[in-house]
């Protein structure tokens, strides 16, 4: 097969929202944007700026989140980051009871995502995040591919009132979108029409989705590709009609397959009857040392292994 | 005795204040009672602080309850509900039938409080340790704003094993919240025993004072003490203020007091006519 190319952002995901918000902040008074000691990773042109309205928390997650917690009662729009892994088990409680449950308006953006962190290893991956915070009540999930969806993401996020964790890789991600479209959180965006499988991903796994159907086309398969970039509240409209205009719905995430985008999916389709699900992700396993692009290819995330596979399936 | 309220156009004495505490406490344990059992011990360590906070130092409208510009109140320790309801029907943010309902299906008022449900509560407890961060980013919000109100937060003493507490203690003193005043219910009792036992605190003050706080400590039975403390805050500028409360588990109860069996009990209606006698 014809190689698949994509080109590479000049800018991550999390230097781009450091980037938007701190934009959005000239306008909107009440955004304030705590951090738990990583700011000089996500950018720090907000502290530059906004001094003021800037928090630093140290390497205290739990105390951050609850701070963000406070402030929303008092009318504030904070922004926490700290890395996935840390919003969503270090200060999880703190998450669920002191945002989730009283429908504060704190938005908690998670940074190197899945297995971003790369040589970082286990302890900085994020592989449980996205499972975590969608069992949560009240609170929303969105996994952005690229930059583009990032900035969109960032400003739909500003001007919804209530809990939400943004999960944002480390790395420059390749480019989806080239130009400008309309972002709603909870609707998925069909990058690719098709009808003998359904591809359903997000973040970084997008491209790897696109590049699966483009391999697949080769051999003749006609692949659906969807960016369900809010994993809560899921596009259940969309997956229902994958389960019943296509033959199979794989999905692909850099996150445990229990859980996460892969368990969301196959919940609506097994409650649909319809449609068998493949899930791609990391199998029930603690992730290792590596370049990111090794631990992908490790873990069967490559566009090469998600068309093999999905085409073994169909066949 | 009638529904008192709004502590912001009153000023009342220390010898009311002993009455109203009196009348808290009763309440206190008819409406645990009434819920077949509960946390005594914790709800009524706290009754003259409650006390002296919704009748005499917070300044607040119970008529609109989220006034901007009230003075926030976080019970951390969120299982003295019981009190803290009381306190708030009392202050007359809502009926005091509600109180009859405490731990029934779909009450609005439960073992721990839930800030959308009860009017006049500021922040929804129950997980501990939680509370002190909430404050701070309250104050914080209070600073940003230029606003003059104050944050109350009320944590255990058994809560402050919660590393957390001491993330938000770092945390108050690094941003200079003198807005900021945490009170400790210093019962020295844990569920387990005491606090000493189960996991020792001490040198406590020297632990508060180390981590920047300002200081005092009073009997937490005290009215007078109480109070007095409450309006000295802050007791220095640019720092957060800690006020230890040397209080009794279970305080009122003559055979709960001091007794690790306080922390939840359940009284028999004897039991609780001979205290409501008594108190």
């Amino acid at each position: 097969m014809a190689e698949f190319t994509y080109e590479v952002a000049k800018i991550s995901n999390k230097n781009k929202f450091s980037e938007v918000i701190t934009e959005i902040a000239r306008a909107d008074e009440e955004i304030v944007v705590l951090c738990a000691d990583i700011m000089q990773s996500v950018g720090p042109g907000f502290i530059k700026e906004f001094p003021d309205r800037y928090i630093s928390t140290g390497i205290a997650e739990q105390d951050m989140i609850g701070i963000a917690a406070g402030l929303a009662t008092c009318r504030k729009k904070p922004f926490a980051i700290t890395m996935a892994g840390f919003a969503s088990m270090r200060a999880c409680e703190q998450v669920r009871t002191d945002v989730a449950y009283p429908r504060l308006n704190v938005k908690i953006v998670g940074t190197h995502s899945g297995i971003s962190a790369g040589a970082m290893g286990t302890t900085h991956h994020a592989i449980e995040d996205i499972a975590i915070m969608r069992s949560i009540p009240n609170m929303t999930v969105i996994v952005p591919a690229d930059y583009t969806e990032t900035e969109k993401a960032t400003r739909a996020l500003v001007d919804y009132d209530g809990p939400a964790f943004m999960r944002l890789a480390r790395n420059p991600d390749p480019v989806i979108y080239r130009e400008d479209y309309e972002f709603t959180i909870g609707k998925a965006v069909t990058l690719r029409e098709g009808d003998d499988v359904a591809l359903i991903a997000a973040g970084r796994m997008v491209i790897e989705a696109m590049g699966a159907a483009q391999y697949l086309a080769e051999k003749g398969i006609s692949a659906r590709v969807l960016n369900m970039h809010t994993i809560k509240p899921l596009d259940c409209e969309a997956v229902r009609k994958a389960a019943w205009e296509t033959r199979l719905i794989a999905t692909v995430e850099e996150h445990t397959i229990i859980g996460g985008l892969g368990g969301a999916v196959a919940e609506v389709a097994a409650e649909e009857g319809k449609a068998p699900v493949k899930r791609f992700g990391l199998k029930d396993a603690f992730s290792t040392i590596g370049d990111e692009k090794d631990l992908r290819r490790k873990y069967g995330l490559t566009a090469q292994d998600i068309a093999r596979n999905v085409e073994r399936m169909l066949n | 005795m009638a529904e008192v309220g709004r502590s912001k156009v009153e000023k009342l004495g220390v010898e009311e204040l002993k009455e109203i505490a009196r009348e808290v406490r009763r309440r206190t344990v008819q409406t645990l009672h009434g819920a077949g059992g509960g946390h005594y011990g914790g709800s009524l360590s706290v009754v003259e602080a409650l006390t002296a906070l919704y009748f005499r130092v917070l300044r607040y409208d119970s008529s609109n309850p989220s006034w901007e510009e009230r003075d926030r109140f976080v019970l951390s320790k969120g299982h003295a509900c019981a009190s803290f309801s009381v306190a708030l029907s009392m202050a007359g943010f809502f009926p005091g039938e509600w109180l009859e309902s405490f731990n029934k299906f779909e009450s609005p008022l439960g073992v721990h409080p839930d800030m959308h449900k009860i009017p006049g509560c500021d922040m929804s407890t129950g997980s501990l340790g939680h509370g002190l961060p909430v404050g701070v980013g309250m104050a914080i919000a209070g600073k940003f704003d230029g606003k003059g109100y104050r944050v109350f937060v009320m944590v255990g003493d058994g809560e402050c094993q919660e590393g957390s507490i001491w993330e938000a203690a770092m945390a108050a003193a690094h941003h200079r919240l003198d807005n900021l005043v945490c009170m400790v219910d210093r019962n020295m009792l844990n569920l387990d025993g005491p606090t000493e036992e189960v996991m020792k605190l001490e040198p406590f003050t020297k632990k508060w004072e180390s981590f920047g706080w300002c200081l005092r400590c009073v009997d937490g039975h005290d009215m007078g003490q109480v109070v007095e403390a409450l309006e000295s805050v802050p007791f220095c500028e640019g720092k957060p203020s800690v006020i230890i409360l040397n209080t009794i588990k279970g305080k009122g109860i003559p055979f709960l007091e001091g007794k690790v069996s306080s922390h939840y009990s359940k009284l028999t209606d004897e039991q609780v006519s001979q205290v409501l006698a008594t108190l």
